[in-house]
């Protein structure tokens, strides 16, 4: 009540304070204060001026720091003519043909294996302690071995992105899996549901949020596994186009390579989020 | 006439030494609204689990009109505590889940939705996303979602008790229109002792270690709302203070004031 005809008249509040009916003073944003996004966006300008300082009062060799502009340069070039044979978008749709290519067979697998672990004690005694000895193995490590069981075309570098997109997938599931609520098991039973029912009106609902979830980190972890998995005998690709261009010191190349790769990670991540929250816009409201 | 019966049950969990609840003895006929009361630990949950067919009893006998309890099932609808409603449908497909799994049409199982969204006064709300609502309107949802299976017995499980007081108070109203208008057989389990003397036909009292019956009040104060007279008046009356005081002694007896 204090508060309300207090509100409703400020102008009695500055002439005389009553000091019981004051609150707290206002907890309000001093208009000084600016937001967590400004920061980020004044830190990546300041870094872009810095580097373009570094570069054109050659603190840096251009053979190891290219100036922004000379990046964008090649940005355009590669764009157009293209570098070891192939233009950036022809190297972008071949690793991300690759990427996806993985992914549909990481979802293949992964999305049974993780139904088989969530849903059975067999299944979770089985696939678990594999996943487990899976999960923290670099692509690098085992890409040797890929090579010498499947050769070097195709299948050995998609294998080697899959390979990393099981695990995330597959352990994502799971937990889905596992989480769904007792209670809501409970309702769909004494409302008549039948086993398949229940699976199939209760438990796949609740468990496709988190496996959305483990196909975006899937996704990203695949992207980061591009480099390695175009290491051997690629003539097309992102990573093969960083590569070589390394081994012609080709800086600028690289550099706007590893840009090109970090947008395109940070775009599929927003298609992801988008496509969850149009799919699955119960998730998190419980 | 339909009649849940629970004979001389007793209800023992893993790893218990002694049996949470003990030879208890229940019927519920056709129109009755029977509430457990009890303090904590007195097993009212445990039995209203055995009535659903989430739980099998140690000992003694479920059934429904003769039939063992063996499962869940829609002649059984449960209401819980935290409505377990299914937030990737709507109200109106929460509602028509039942339905659905009947085969029921499309077009003729909203058009029941809707009737039944209307008896527990959502109507226009058919659209809203479970978030989008009210503890106390998601209840209701809760509510019409059991009554869309046509049970021949609703199980509420403590239905009030995540609501705040003042919605409670209207939602005890709405549960007496709603039995009213469906008759089935109602076995509710509550902590609320004006809750229990409101509804109930029959109170059926429990003490724990190991959960028995105690006491059993026949009040005839929902019949009066139902009759017509205004519910404060009702709350207001001496004979509902004394009864109060009566269950009140009833539930505690035994235990130090």
């Amino acid at each position: 009540m204090t508060m309300s005809s207090y509100s409703e008249r400020p102008v009695a509040k500055a002439e005389r304070p009553d000091p019981v009916a004051v609150p707290w003073p206002p907890v309000r944003r001093r208009s000084g204060t600016v937001s967590a996004r400004t920061i980020s966006a004044v830190t990546l300008l300041a870094l872009l001026l810095a580097w373009t300082l570094a570069a054109r009062l050659q603190l840096v060799s251009p053979v190891f720091l290219p100036s922004p502009l000379a990046v964008w340069g090649k940005f355009l070039s590669v764009a157009q003519q293209g570098f070891v044979d192939a233009t950036l978008f022809q190297h972008l749709v071949a690793s991300l043909g690759r990427v996806f290519a993985a992914l549909a067979a990481a979802v293949l697998v992964g999305v049974p294996v993780g139904w088989a672990i969530g849903a059975t004690t067999i299944g979770r005694g089985i696939f678990d302690p594999l996943l487990e000895f899976l999960r923290p193995i670099p692509p690098l490590a085992y890409l040797p071995l890929i090579v010498i069981w499947f050769g070097i075309g195709e299948p050995s570098k998609v294998l080697v992105i899959a390979i990393a997109m099981l695990a995330p997938i597959a352990l994502s599931t799971a937990a889905g899996v596992r989480g769904v609520s007792r209670e809501r098991i409970n309702a769909a039973r004494s409302l008549g549901a039948t086993r398949v029912q229940v699976v199939r009106h209760v438990v796949l609902p609740s468990a496709l949020p988190s496996t959305l979830t483990g196909l975006r980190i899937a996704l990203g972890a695949g992207w980061t596994t591009l480099v390695a998995a175009e290491l051997v005998a690629a003539t097309r690709g992102l990573g093969f186009m960083i590569q070589s261009a390394a081994q012609f010191l080709v800086t600028d190349v690289v550099v706007m390579g590893i840009l090109v790769i970090a947008a395109v990670a940070f775009a599929l991540e927003f298609v992801i989020r988008r496509i969850e929250r149009a799919l699955v816009p119960w998730a998190g409201r419980d | 006439m339909p009649k849940l019966v629970l004979d001389q049950v007793s209800i023992r969990y893993d790893g218990q030494p002694r049996p949470a609840v003990e030879r208890v003895s229940l019927s519920i006929a056709n129109g009755e609204f029977v509430v457990l009361v009890g303090r904590s630990g007195c097993g009212k949950t445990s039995l209203l689990n055995v009535a659903a067919g989430f739980l099998s009893p140690a000992d003694g006998k479920a059934a429904v009109d003769g039939e063992p309890i063996v499962r869940p099932g829609a002649d059984r609808a449960v209401v819980f505590q935290n409505d377990a409603l299914f937030p990737w449908l709507t109200a109106r497909e929460n509602v028509a889940f039942a339905l659905r799994l009947r085969g029921v049409a499309p077009a003729q199982r909203s058009r029941r939705a809707d009737d039944l969204l209307s008896l527990v006064k959502l109507q226009g709300s058919g659209d809203k996303r479970v978030w989008e609502l009210s503890g106390g309107m998601r209840q209701r949802v809760g509510l019409a979602r059991a009554l869309a299976a046509e049970p021949k017995f609703l199980l509420l499980d403590e239905p009030l008790g995540a609501l705040d007081a003042l919605t409670r108070e209207r939602m005890q109203t709405t549960l007496l229109d709603i039995w009213a208008a469906s008759r089935a057989g109602v076995l509710m389990v509550t902590h609320g002792i004006e809750e229990a003397l409101v509804l109930a036909t029959r109170i059926v009292v429990l003490a724990p270690h190991p959960g028995h019956v105690v006491g059993v009040f026949e009040p005839t104060f929902g019949r009066r709302y139902l009759a017509g007279e205004p519910i404060r008046n009702i709350k207001a009356d001496p004979a509902f203070a004394a009864a109060r005081g009566d269950l009140t002694d009833a539930i505690f007896q035994g235990e130090p004031a």
